[in-house]
Parts: structure tokens; C-alpha cells; sequence
């Protein structure tokens, strides 16, 4: 059997960070092809629901990244956004779930080197704490 | 202080200040009083106010229940000091005007939690309940106990720090000012302290309890979305079943809706048939919520409650560098 690859999901706001991964595709960046891409309109509106959901439904990471604080298309959908994640990451830890199980960050549409090390990073991290089993169904 | 109450409610209607009042009577049951809604001075000496009064009257503004007060111009209602907090943050999320509501503080000295009742009673069944001062006593068939209020309390009493009103129009006696020397958060900490593994077990067999019957969304005067998440069916985003990631996601999401709008009055884990502390995580977040933005839901008319707040420069060490 092949050696267990983190599956992570990767929610991107449309405007910054799904244009930065894009632009690490056509700059034809490498890294880790662990990820599968989401693309929301704005990281305002990631509910924590989908985060859960993507856990519950078996990715071993989930990963949200918007426009940096100052640089929303909507002015403050990343302000709000922050304070949302600001709760549940803690909360998350209080229930047991390993800290990098879910990580938030802000790349810009021209940063399409720091997609590919955001995404470098978080797949190390999530390979070191191994597949998910809190929060998963069926497991 | 029960005249003091009555007369005043009583007052209220005769002046046509108000047209109902929501109270507490005593219920069928000896542990439990339940909320009563009076329209006229001859019906106020149901009122009452003891450790039996659990219920966080607020929720009649909310929900469905709107329409109890909606259909009456002026409600005057009583409130403990957690309850005044959900009514004010009712208010500033524009669910009520100030000014259609008269409140009226009634001096707390916390709540019972009834199945610490019935821990004590060793299972036999309590027949009557009375309280004097910080004693309570405890009568059934052949047995009788003395036992002091505070083992008896519901959770959320033993952290509470404001038990008075703070916002009201009408106090019955003194009310107690913020008491705010103690570390209402100890015991978070305690948890916070233990091994992710353990963290996970103990939730775990907590939360393994949960029927999904929704009592503690429906006793909760800040859950009141016409159509709860957990309702929806297209696209339906949460499992409805007593799995128990279904279960988890349920109250993590939950307590992510009530961020920065929980009062911490305990309702829920009063009425959680299963017996499940869900204050717990309640309090993790308000615990957040008040360190990182520096909020306390529902002491502050003008403040936006802190979930639909931001500041520019706020704390991001959360986020990937
Ligand atoms: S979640 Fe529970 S403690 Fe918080 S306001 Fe609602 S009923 Fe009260
Ligand atoms: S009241 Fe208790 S059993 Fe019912 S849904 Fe809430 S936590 Fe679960
Ligand atoms: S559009 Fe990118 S975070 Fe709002």
C-alpha cells in the first residue's frame, strides 16, 4: 500500500488568495498537491460550518486564506472573518482537535510564492500530526 | 421581598404602565417554578422569586414566543442579573425597543440546579422544597435535609459576577454592583490545562449523551433565527442524527452562534434532559470573547455585540505568519 498523503482542503477568498494560487500555477511553482481548492468570494464567507463539515467528511487539514487585513474587496469581510476564527481555533483545541488541524493565513493576489509556502508549510504540519480521527465520521 | 414584588407588579398594571408582566410562579413541582404572565393586579400574587426561578424569561421576546409581548405595546418583565444581560443584548440586536419593555430587578442569590437536588435526595423523590436564608431544606417521604444553598447551585451561579440588574427600571430592594476581584474562569483553565487526549475523552463522553432534542437552543433567549441551522435541509450542512461527530459539530457551531451573545445564565445546561455540563464550552468562548475583545455581553446598550465587531489592528497570532 502507498504511504498515507494528507488530504487538505484549501478555502480561498476569490479576490487575494485564489488569485495568488493561481498565479503560483501559471508562475509554475511547485508544491505539495495535497490540496483541494475551494474558491469563496470572500473570507467573510467561510462559516465555520464548512471548516467542520471538511473535517467531518474526511480531509486530514483545512486551510482558509483571504485578502490581508486592509486589502478586502468587501472592506471588512476579513476583519469580521478574523474575529470568527479568532474563537473557533480555541475552541477547537478546548474540544481536543491538534492545533494545526486548522490554520488561517492572508495571501495577497501577488504573493504566489507564499501560497506555495503557505501550502508547503501546512502540509508538513499536517503530515507530522498524522491523519485526522477527532471529528470524523466513521472514524 | 415576594410583597414588595407583587405590589409592585400589581402597581405597574393599576398605573397602566404596563399591560402584562412575565414572572415566575410556583410550579406543579416542588423544584421547579415556572414563568407566569400576569394582565392584571388581581392575578399578582402568583408571583414569585426563589432559587426555583431558573428560567431566563428573555426568551418571551424571542422566537415564536413573540408573540406574547408583540401583541401588547408595554411588557414589563422580572430578571435576574443574567437575565437583564440577555434582555440587553436582545436590545441591541434591535430584537425589542428599550422602551417597550419595563424591567424590574429582583435580587439573585442563584439558582438550583435540580439534579443536584436529587443527588442529594440519594434518588427518593422531593415533596417540598423551602429555602431561609442561605439554607435550604429539602422534605420527602420519611426523610428531611438541611444542606447549604451554594451545593445546590446551578454551575453558572458558582462564576456569576453580576447576579444583579445592572439595566433596569425598577429594583426590588438593593442591588449588588459588579463583583468583579474573582477569576470567574478557573475552572476553564483547569481544563484547558489537561492533555489534548484527555480534553477529547471528556468531551467526548459528555456530548455522547446528546438526544438532539434542542432543549437547550429552545430555553436560550440568544438562539432565535427563524430557522435554526440545525433545521435546514437544503443544503443540509449538519448532520440531524446522535452520531457523535453530528453531535459535536451540533454544539461547536452552536457556541460559535452565541459567541460574544451568551449570558452564561445556564438555561441550556438547566434544561438538558441528559445532563450534559455545556457550559463548559459556553464559557471557553465567552472566556475568548472577553480576553481577545475585551467585551461582557449584554452590559452595555451601546455596544455591538463583539462577533459583528472589529477592530483594524486586533490580535492575529492565530494566523500563519
Ligand atoms: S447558551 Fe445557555 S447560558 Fe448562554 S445565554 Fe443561552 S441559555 Fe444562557
Ligand atoms: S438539551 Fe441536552 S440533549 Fe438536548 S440537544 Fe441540548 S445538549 Fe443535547
Ligand atoms: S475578498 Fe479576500 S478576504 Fe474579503
Amino acid at each position: 500500500m502507498s504511504e498515507w498523503q494528507p488530504k487538505i482542503l484549501a478555502i480561498l477568498c476569490n479576490w487575494c488568495s485564489y488569485a495568488g494560487a493561481d498565479l503560483a500555477g501559471v508562475s509554475r511553482m511547485q508544491y505539495p498537491p495535497n490540496v483541494r481548492v475551494v474558491r469563496i468570494p470572500c473570507s467573510g464567507r467561510v462559516d465555520p460550518l464548512m471548516i467542520l463539515k471538511g473535517l467531518q467528511s474526511g480531509f486530514d487539514g483545512v486551510l482558509v486564506s483571504g485578502c490581508h487585513p486592509g486589502d478586502c474587496h468587501y472592506i471588512s469581510g476579513n476583519f469580521v472573518a478574523r474575529r470568527r476564527f479568532a474563537v473557533l481555533k480555541p475552541l477547537l483545541e478546548f474540544v481536543g482537535v491538534e492545533p494545526d488541524r486548522v490554520q488561517f493565513s492572508w495571501i495577497s493576489a501577488g504573493e504566489g510564492e507564499r501560497f506555495a509556502q503557505v501550502v508547503t508549510k501546512v502540509t508538513e504540519d499536517i503530515r507530522k500530526i498524522g491523519p485526522a480521527k477527532r471529528l470524523v465520521k466513521g472514524a | 421581598m415576594v410583597n414588595e414584588l407583587r405590589e409592585a407588579a400589581g402597581k405597574l398594571l393599576d398605573d397602566g404602565k404596563v399591560d402584562l408582566v412575565i414572572g415566575w410562579a410556583k410550579g406543579s413541582l416542588p423544584l421547579a417554578s415556572t414563568p407566569v404572565f400576569i394582565s392584571s393586579s388581581d392575578e399578582a400574587d402568583q408571583l414569585v422569586f426563589d432559587s426555583t426561578c431558573g428560567n431566563n424569561l428573555t426568551v418571551y421576546f424571542t422566537k415564536d414566543n413573540k408573540k406574547i409581548s408583540r401583541d401588547r405595546k408595554k411588557v414589563g418583565i422580572f430578571v435576574k442579573g443574567c437575565d437583564s444581560r440577555s434582555l440587553v443584548l436582545n436590545i441591541t440586536e434591535k430584537q425589542l425597543k428599550r422602551e417597550d419593555v419595563t424591567i424590574i430587578g429582583v435580587p439573585c442569590s442563584g439558582v438550583i440546579d435540580t439534579r443536584k437536588v436529587r443527588r442529594k435526595a440519594e434518588g427518593r423523590e422531593v415533596l417540598e422544597y423551602s429555602q431561609d436564608g442561605d439554607t435550604v431544606t429539602i422534605k420527602g417521604k420519611e426523610f428531611e435535609l438541611s444542606v447549604p444553598l451554594e451545593e445546590l447551585l446551578s454551575n453558572a451561579c458558582l462564576s456569576c459576577l453580576r447576579k444583579d440588574a445592572e439595566e433596569y427600571d425598577l429594583f426590588i430592594g438593593e442591588p449588588r454592583k459588579f463583583s468583579g476581584e474573582s477569576d470567574p474562569y478557573s475552572d476553564i483553565e483547569e481544563y484547558e490545562n489537561l492533555s489534548a487526549d484527555e480534553r477529547w475523552e471528556r468531551m467526548n463522553e459528555e456530548y455522547s449523551k446528546c438526544i438532539r432534542c434542542y432543549a437547550c437552543r429552545n430555553v436560550c433567549p440568544s438562539c432565535y433565527c427563524n430557522v435554526c441551522f440545525v433545521d435546514q435541509n437544503d443544503p443540509q450542512w449538519i448532520g440531524k442524527t446522535p452520531e457523535i461527530t453530528d453531535t459535536m459539530i451540533f454544539h461547536i457551531i452552536r457556541n460559535l452562534h452565541i459567541a460574544g451573545r451568551c449570558v452564561e445564565c445556564g438555561a441550556c445546561e438547566r434544561a438538558c434532559p441528559m445532563d450534559i455540563r455545556l457550559l463548559y464550552l459556553n464559557r471557553k468562548v465567552a472566556k475568548e470573547v472577553r480576553e481577545r475583545f475585551g467585551s461582557d455581553t449584554g452590559t452595555d446598550l451601546d455596544q455591538k455585540p463583539a462577533m459583528a465587531d472589529f477592530r483594524e489592528d486586533e490580535n492575529q497570532d492565530f494566523i500563519m505568519g
